[in-house]
């Protein structure tokens, strides 16, 4: 595998026209075959970020590499590496998904013959080869956002940039997307993805940066960042609940209803003497998940914190 | 694969996309323009123009008209080409496929210009088929037809890439054929031979370009003009390559269509 980053996005600046400076000099670094969550809330700068990689956008200052091409200085070459999906439908949705497909081989350069090949191949792994020859306009939401997949996967990209891609698309539309996109970074391609469904991001990702107010909040592993979680709540479905709640130290009990129990504690506590209380205590536990997601947690602290901070310095 | 031989299949695929297009919604880019002139050709050139009698050298009026007629068609059907296909492209944010993609700007220019001319160029067959329903012409000069019909229409067609860039609504497509594109075109010297105006009008309408291309079609179909053909040809030349650079400069810097 190349030592060369797949990205490496350096101090990179952008100021709107009308004076909104949604990127204040941002830096990071995307490892080759890295799929790599790019989270933030909205309006923190995400899509101007991939707006500049993918050349919609231009940058204000700073420049990013794209396997050590500069997408500023060598954008064609640059652009050659990158498959885009984007937010918003962009395609022409009088054309047929076969020839949106074939065309924007077309603009890369691949010949319309290995392009009705790579079509056919792409359309088929998403499951719109029936729909191959309708009118886009015909197609579900959550076909259209496959048909942008296969689309970005005409020229073969060594990296995948996917902003928000399965926005209101149905679970199971879902996971077969991240099942095709999963294998295809199994395959070596690397992908950087942004989403507002976290759990995504913690099931999908390596690695993570965190982009809020158009800096980078944080840039780490997903597994370091998880482990910074010191609290964690669970939700305990029991047959019955006591009048009185055991007590135990270091643990925060609350009853939710007649056949719900929340427990909040350290990370470090351990759950053998929990269930030791509720055993004692004739509490039958009937299942138990985590209340929420690990990463939204974090992800709701690091972002307030960045916004406190902000407030203090103001 | 070469750059060269990429740019090529881009190009192809661009122009190919605008063919299939245009041939897509027939009813809208191929048969109007047929139905408008086929009107002109009955009532100013049949029932009004027998009365006319003989004109500029013993043409009926009919002969005359013609030439003015089929220019008038291939540049407002490149320009309605273009203006809209482009703008309708951002107007659905599908230019991005091509925004994003390695392809240079000016093989984009070119595809989508190549595009609207082949429409111009098939409206004009078309009209100029109906015409011969009507009289007869000669083309006196052929490689003058083909010059003046690939230029009017590559400079109508980049008029038209320029508007789509700088309109962000369809209301802004639709304003430069109505209030410039059609009064132009019929002070161009499409229904009458600018010789029959008075000063200043006749020095005025030498500042419109339609006038320069009608003027060489007709010379090359009929060997009569109101301009010199060198100098026609010569501001044809100049309005494309001073549009050309002026496209190619906004798309380079994407107004209207990069952040």
């Amino acid at each position: 595998m190349s030592s060369v980053p797949a990205l490496v996005v350096d101090n990179l600046r952008k100021t709107y026209g009308n004076g909104v400076e949604a990127l204040k000099g941002i830096s990071l670094t995307v490892q080759p075959g890295d799929f790599f969550a790019l989270l933030g809330p909205n309006g923190a700068g995400k899509s101007t970020l991939i707006g500049i990689l993918s050349s919609l956008v231009n940058s204000s200052g700073g420049d990013a590499q794209v396997f050590g091409v500069s997408v500023n200085r060598q954008r064609n070459e640059a652009m050659k590496l990158i498959g885009l999906v984007p937010q918003e439908i962009n395609f022409n949705q009088f054309e047929k998904p076969f020839d949106i497909c074939v065309n924007e081989a077309g603009f890369y350069g691949i010949p319309r013959k290995i392009a009705a090949e790579r079509a056919e191949k792409y359309l088929k792994e998403l499951r719109l080869w029936d729909k191959a020859q309708m009118q886009a306009r015909t197609l579900s939401g959550g076909m259209k956002r496959r048909l942008m997949i296969a689309r970005a996967m005409m020229n073969e990209p060594r990296l995948l940039i996917l902003d928000e891609p399965t926005a209101g698309v149905d679970i199971e539309i879902r996971r077969s997307m991240w099942q095709f996109v999963s294998g295809i970074n199994a395959a070596g391609t690397t992908v950087i993805l942004t989403t507002h469904y976290l759990e995504e991001a913690e099931q999908l990702c390596r690695n993570i940066a965190i982009i809020d107010h158009g800096t980078i909040v944080e840039n780490t592993t997903m597994k370091q960042l998880l482990s910074t979680l010191d609290v964690e709540t669970f939700v305990f479905d029991v047959a019955g609940i006591p009048d009185e709640l055991p007590a135990l130290p270091g643990v925060a009990l609350r009853r939710v209803d007649e056949h719900t129990l929340e427990a909040e504690m350290a990370r470090t506590h351990d759950l053998n003497s929990l269930f030791s209380v509720f055993t004692a205590h004739g509490i039958t536990v009937t299942s138990m998940r985590n209340k929420t997601n690990r990463l939204e947690e974090l992800f709701v602290r690091l972002v307030e914190h960045g916004r406190n901070g902000q407030e203090q310095a103001a | 694969m070469s750059n060269a031989a990429a740019n090529l299949v881009a190009l192809n695929t661009v122009v190919r996309r605008e063919i299939v297009r245009i041939l897509r919604i027939w009813t809208q880019t191929l048969i109007p323009p047929v139905i408008t002139v086929t009107l002109y050709y009955v009532i100013f050139g049949k029932l009004v123009g027998s009365r006319i009698g003989n004109i500029d050298g013993g043409f009926t009026y009919m002969q005359y008209i013609v030439p003015g007629l089929v220019m008038m068609n291939i540049i407002t059907s490149s320009y309605a080409n273009i203006s809209s296909s482009f703008f309708g492209a951002k107007f659905q944010r599908s230019v991005e496929e091509m925004l994003v993609s390695p392809m240079p700007p000016w093989i984009m220019l070119l595809g989508y210009v190549l595009g609207a001319m082949a429409r111009g160029l098939i409206v004009g067959v078309l009209v100029l088929l109906v015409a011969l329903l009507f009289t007869h012409l000669h083309m006196i000069h052929p490689l003058v037809v083909a010059a003046s019909v690939v230029l009017g229409s590559a400079i109508f067609s980049l008029a038209g890439f320029v508007n789509a860039i700088y309109a962000r609504k369809f209301d802004d497509v639709a304003l430069v054929p109505t209030f410039v594109l059609t009064p132009l075109t019929y002070l161009g010297g499409v229904f009458y031979s600018v010789k029959m105006l008075s000063e200043p009008w006749q020095s005025i309408s030498r500042a419109n370009p339609i006038l320069y291309m009608v003027n060489a079609f007709r010379y090359g179909v009929l060997g009569i003009s109101d301009v010199q053909v060198g100098v026609a040809f010569a501001v044809m030349l100049g309005f494309v390559a001073a549009l050309s650079a002026f496209a190619l400069y906004l798309l380079k810097r994407g107004v209207g269509l990069r952040s």
